[in-house]
């Protein structure tokens, strides 16, 4: 950027316009194919092409022209303090971004833009409601640059655009997936959301089909016609089709399962680089995302129903920048937990250790909350038992109130939470756990909540504000809450709060220079 | 911390809810009239228990929900108690405040209250407000978080 000097403001890469016109003409034809889908029905294609397709191109070939002149009127500079970036054809905007507000830049590729070699680049400012600034798009190395720029005129070095080339020396491959493991975590990711879809589309596009799908007495008819083969076979072979289609839908439910997985985990890893956590993956929208130590806010820790059998976990990170979406930090989606230890030691966290002071849930809580949806739902059955054709039906609402007294014993049993010296944990969930890891010092505020009935019986929710995600624990003892409250807000006071969201030295190495691989055995916790 | 006392709001505050409820009030008791002239002889059905619920509004709403309210300021932190059925007990660090705002609506103009906002970094309580301070208190507690917080970056 020297050679322009510092206010001449720059265009994207040309090459952006084509990529637009690609996903405007993709965008366009679907429009256009339901459209004469339309069209066809009446049979009276000649007349009506003759008609559109002029508008058609019209409106192609406008569309084009908008795009080409928003290009070219989009610009921006990289200046001393802040990014400025000019756009607008008719009214004209002009934004600045200060150095010190850029919590980030990620670098994302989808499929056509990484066609082009281009990518997309957007600058986090923690702003919220998705209203970063983004430049699409530039070349990959234009990109690259402009992060480490960024980052360098951010962490106060006057300039140092030769940070490029020695990027890529100093990291260390924290976790990383081979292509064996990415498929694992496929087979693990099977959604039944796949399965109601693919048969809702069944439904919805029934008339490309060349029979009546639903029409039931049609399938009768044509099933008990004399020499059907299907009618035919009788009970068994009907049994033995219900349950062929039942495998091929869970199939379905399954490939979707890997092929999503795939896409979007291929070839994943995370480093540890002098920045932070840089994670990459994606295997044709490649997406290239750091992750600032010091602005990890607090640890997730999931699993699922049926991964937690065979010991996998999915970390992910809280951060300061990351509440516009909040799938985008996983750290470690699929791993087991000697795996997850040394990323949560690199980010200044740590696991509950063996000799943690667990605390449960308030036995008077779960006993209410069992109470409360059990009569709730038995007070449902009885209406349905007398007015129910079938009394048996009333069984369904008891079955689910039990079901979810149930699971209340079940949370009073297993859920817990623990305040160690520096760090809180809490653990939640029936079926799959989940475990949040936070900071006793990096939390915003704390709420105490009680309702009616949690004032009468001693209880109560705490509700702690954490930047970027959420950290709430569910019917503690209130007595534990209190202390929970002096305890955490006594950590607050001692640090402000701008020595978190900036990289001070002093809590920089408390999570820096941890060293990954030093993690005891017995620091590890199962859940 | 629990057991200190919490410092109750300007007295002011219960009267401007008065009047607040009791444009709720007008507007019920006309809906309930509406009811009345459309159902044929005066029974009074909906008047009484209408007329009651507003009664109920004015005289006994305004206190309770004065005396559920509190704060208290002190140890660099601001504390703010509220809620009739579900009792919310916050507590902001200033430390941990990232703006501070003061608010005058209309009603509380005639009133000369003022609401207090201090705003957060969380996700949860990203914004805490006390409503029905004394203008000058307002002010002077945003004075006095300004000053904390100047005097812990520096």
């Amino acid at each position: 950027m020297n050679e322009e000097g510092p206010d001449k403001g720059r265009r994207t890469d040309p090459r952006t316009f084509a990529v637009k016109a690609a996903t405007m003409l993709a965008r366009l034809v679907v429009p256009i194919a339901l459209a004469s889908a339309t069209i066809l029905d009446k049979g009276e294609i000649g007349d009506l092409a003759l008609y559109f397709l002029p508008f058609v191109l019209v409106a192609i070939a406008a569309s084009f022209a908008i795009a080409y002149l928003r290009w070219t009127r989009f610009t921006y500079a990289v200046r001393e303090s802040d990014i400025r970036v000019e756009s607008g054809i008719l009214s004209r905007s002009a934004r600045s971004v200060p150095y010190e507000r850029i919590q980030d830049v990620s670098l994302e590729q989808k499929f056509l833009p990484r066609l082009f070699g281009l990518t997309e680049v957007k600058f986090e400012t923690g702003a919220g409601g998705g209203d970063d600034l983004k430049l699409t798009f530039l070349s990959e190395g234009e990109g690259e640059r402009l992060r480490e720029l960024v980052r360098a005129r951010r962490d106060g070095k006057p300039d140092a655009p030769e940070a490029v080339e020695i990027d890529e020396a100093p990291s260390q491959t924290l976790f990383a997936m081979n292509p064996r493991r990415v498929l694992t975590f496929g087979l693990f990711e099977f959604s039944l959301a796949v399965v109601a879809v693919a048969f809702g589309a069944a439904q919805q596009f029934d008339f490309l089909l060349p029979f009546e799908i639903w029409d039931v007495r049609e399938w009768r008819e044509t099933l008990s016609v004399p020499g059907h083969w299907l009618g035919e076979l009788g009970f068994a072979a009907q049994v033995i089709a219900a349950t062929l289609a039942t495998i091929s839908l869970l199939l379905v439910g399954t490939v979707t399962g890997v092929v999503r997985t795939a896409l979007r985990e291929w070839d994943f890893r995370l480093e540890r680089t002098e920045k932070g956590l840089r994670r990459r993956r994606g295997m044709f929208t490649r997406t290239d995302v750091v992750m600032p130590v010091h602005r990890v806010q607090a640890l997730k820790l999931k699993t699922g129903i049926v991964r937690r059998l065979f010991g996998w976990h999915g970390l992910s990170v809280v951060s300061l920048a990351s509440d516009s979406a909040s799938a985008n930090h996983e750290a470690a989606p699929f791993a087991q937990m000697d795996e997850i230890a040394p990323i949560v030691a690199t980010t200044g966290f740590e696991l509950p250790a063996k000799g943690l002071a667990w605390e449960h849930r308030s036995k008077e809580a779960s006993i209410d909350g069992a109470l409360i949806d059990f009569g709730i739902l038995a007070a449902i059955a009885i209406p349905v038992a007398i007015f129910s054709p079938w009394w048996w039906s009333a069984l369904l609402p008891l079955g689910a109130g039990v079901l979810s007294a149930m699971r209340h014993y079940y949370l009073y049993r297993f859920d817990r939470h623990a305040i160690a010296d520096a760090h809180l944990f809490s653990r939640h969930g029936w079926l799959a756990p989940k475990l949040t890891i936070g900071s006793r010092s990096k939390l915003q505020s704390v709420e105490i909540v009680q309702g009616p009935l949690a004032r009468r019986r001693g209880y109560a929710k705490l509700a702690l504000g954490l930047a970027g995600g959420d950290f709430t624990i569910e019917a503690m003892e209130i007595g534990h809450a209190r202390k929970w409250r002096s305890a955490i807000l006594e950590s607050i006071a001692a640090t402000d709060f701008s020595e978190l969201s900036g990289p001070v030295p002093g809590l920089e190495s408390s999570g820096a220079q941890v060293d990954p691989v030093g993690v005891p055995a017995e620091g590890r916790l199962d859940i | 911390m629990d057991e200190t006392a919490l410092t109750p709001l300007d007295p002011a505050y219960a009267r401007m809810l008065r009047l607040k409820f009791s444009v709720v009030a007008l507007v019920l008791m006309a809906g309930a009239t509406v009811a009345e002239i459309a159902i044929p002889g005066y029974t009074g059905y909906v008047w009484a228990p209408v007329g009651l619920f507003a009664a109920w509004l004015l005289i006994r709403m305004p206190m309770r929900r004065y005396s559920a309210r509190g704060y208290t300021l002190a140890e660099e932190r601001l504390r703010v108690v509220r809620g009739i059925l579900f009792r919310k007990d916050t507590v902001v660090p200033f430390g941990r405040v990232q703006h501070i705002d003061v608010n005058q609506g209309p009603l509380e103009r005639a009133y000369d209250l003022a609401t207090l906002t201090v705003h957060t970094a969380g996700t949860h309580n990203a914004s805490v407000s006390l409503p029905g301070l004394a203008q000058e208190d307002a002010m002077a507690m945003r004075e006095e978080i300004r000053a904390a917080i100047r005097r812990d970056t520096q």
